[in-house]
């Protein structure tokens, strides 16, 4: 007795799925481009002096000559390090107590209500308290970004503990794991999706606190970068900043995204039947 | 040997899903337990499984009482669950994990030639179709050499021509090592084609109401005659079991011809 061979999955050719992966990303750049280009050409033309909307190559300027006095890099990397320790406390706190709630019910049941109404607070509001507290120095502006940080990594991680399939972990039981077989080897690799994308959005509140907190007497950091050039009326600078927010939010999404990519390649394949 | 000492089950929310089922299983025998969706064969086989022991009696294997999954006892559950982030191979070699690296490779790999799956281990299971996930299941689930295996209703989700196929292909798999096989089914035919003893339940609470020799030899045809006299009677069983008036066997037997599918 045989088995009947089952359909196998038809491949799509490998050089249509390369030219939709180029050229998908492509396209999104059309509109900011062109936008970009036309303006450029607007304030070259005479038709607007571009004064309070620098164009493109003012900025592109600015930019520069920020980079070569040195303080484009050492702004950069003050809020970096602002970004990085509030992402590290607020990361390590919400893994800690999401996985707590996500695994035990008792926990849940104690601290979830709390948070959920801490949560509801908008989180600019501690600032007056976390300075107060903590001064106006690095220890306020790294709590605020860790609290931003810190609500999404644990709804994201709680939930999806809660949410990994039983069935699976049924499947660990049958074949008699331990308890912390049963986390390395079922729930950690279920939870996974999930809780990179929690991280990844945990991330995007992490930049967008430290403009906040930057704004509160700073003296370096991309955020006073944009308050100095309000104050002293220079459009340029306050979009270069803005452009090296974009840049480096970006950029350090994707390093989390490649960093879990090995992790996550079941995720990516599609589903033949 | 299996022996199942009046088992009862009555979940935490109160409904009474399982007593006094008693039965005696040989190793190396196939049987299949029969009966109307409720009536408590996921129950009894998660009982067996010791995934959610029973709250009256005992299972006992070799007379040792299973409260617990146990290393001699595997399961394969209607749906496939392999895990998802791990590729097929591994997925096979899940219950092997404590073995040495060359030998759960060996064993892997010939548990996916035997069941067709070779050309398949460094596949997703998301790329697997129905059938062939499911018979990744039936290997994950042989590998460890289990001396009883509980099915629970393994083929239902399939389309009638796999489903025949894999029927074929479990007792392929089963003269290798000849486990106890115990398959929870709903469907008369899978029952004779596999088991030597069909048991047929009742619910409210659930309980074996009749117990039914299939006395053909293997392989069997589907077509002949003897096959078709073996449905019957078991069809006839059913629609009994049906009876709410309660009639037990050895009453009047109604004329099975016709009985309705009535899962
Ligand atoms: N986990 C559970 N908790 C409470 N009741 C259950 C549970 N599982 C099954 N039941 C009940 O027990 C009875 C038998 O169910 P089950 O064993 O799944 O039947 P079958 O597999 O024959 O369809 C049903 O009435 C069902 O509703
Ligand atoms: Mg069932």
């Amino acid at each position: 007795m045989t088995i009947v061979a089952e359909g196998t999955p038809a491949n799509e050719p490998a050089g249509a799925n390369r030219w939709t992966r180029l050229t998908r990303p492509a396209l999104g750049l059309v509109l900011p481009v062109t936008l970009a280009a036309a303006w450029e050409i607007i304030v070259r033309m005479g038709w607007s002096t571009g004064r309070l909307v620098p164009p493109p190559s003012v900025v592109f300027t600015t930019f520069v000559d920020l980079a070569r006095t040195g303080d484009l890099q050492r702004d950069t990397l003050v809020t970096l390090g602002r970004v990085a320790a509030g992402f590290g406390f607020g990361v390590v706190a919400a893994t800690i107590v999401g996985a707590a709630a996500g695994y035990s019910p008792l926990v849940r049941r104690l601290l979830d209500p709390t948070l959920q109404a801490l949560r509801a607070i908008p989180s600019i509001a501690w600032v007056p308290l976390f300075v107060l507290w903590l001064g106006i120095f690095e220890a306020s502006k790294i709590t605020l970004i860790a609290v931003g940080v810190f609500f999404p990594v644990y709804l994201g991680l709680m939930g999806a503990i809660q949410s990994v399939d039983r069935k699976l972990v049924e499947v660990g039981r049958a074949f008699r794991l331990s308890d912390t077989e049963m986390v390395y080897r079922i729930l950690l690799p279920a939870v996974l999706p999930a809780y990179i994308i929690s991280l990844r959005s945990g991330l995007g509140l992490g930049w967008m606190f430290v403009v906040a907190a930057e704004f509160l007497g700073a003296s370096e950091g991309l955020g006073y970068l944009l308050i100095d050039g309000q104050q002293l009326g220079k459009p340029a600078e306050i979009v270069a900043a803005i452009v090296a927010f974009a840049i480096i939010g970006k950029v350090t999404d994707w390093l989390i995204a490649l960093a879990a990519a090995p992790f996550l390649r079941w995720e990516d394949v599609v589903r033949h039947d | 040997m299996l022996v199942l000492d009046r088992v009862g089950k009555v979940y935490p929310n109160g409904v009474h899903a399982l007593s006094g089922v008693s039965a005696e299983v040989a190793l190396g025998e196939i049987v299949a337990v029969i009966g109307g969706s409720g009536c408590g064969k996921s129950t009894l086989l998660r009982a067996v499984a010791g995934l959610d022991p029973a709250s009256e009696g005992a299972v006992l294997l070799d007379g040792e009482r299973i409260s617990a999954p146990h290393e001699k006892i595997g399961i394969i559950f209607q749906e496939p669950r392999l895990l998802p982030w791990l590729k097929v191979a591994d997925n096979v070699g899940f219950g092997l994990h404590d073995r040495p690296k060359d030998e759960r490779a060996q064993r892997v790999a010939a548990a996916l030639k035997r069941v067709g799956l070779a050309d398949k281990a460094q596949v997703w299971p998301r790329e697997l179709s129905g059938g062939q996930a499911q018979r990744a299941s039936i290997a994950r689930a042989l590998v460890p050499r289990p001396e009883v295996l509980l099915l629970d209703e393994p083929f239902s989700a399939l389309d009638a021509f796999t489903r025949g196929d894999l029927q074929d292909h479990l007792l392929d798999l089963w003269a290798d090592a000849k486990p106890t096989l115990i398959v929870v089914t709903h469907d008369v035919e899978e029952a004779i084609v596999l088991a030597d003893r069909v048991m047929v339940m009742r619910p409210r609470p659930g309980h074996i109401f009749e117990e039914i020799g299939v006395d053909l030899p293997r392989p069997r045809d589907r077509q002949s005659a003897a096959f078709d006299f073996v449905k019957r009677r078991l069809l006839s069983a059913l629609d009994r079991s049906l009876n709410r008036a309660g009639a037990e066997p050895g009453e009047e037997q109604k004329a099975a011809a016709g009985a309705a599918l009535w899962w």
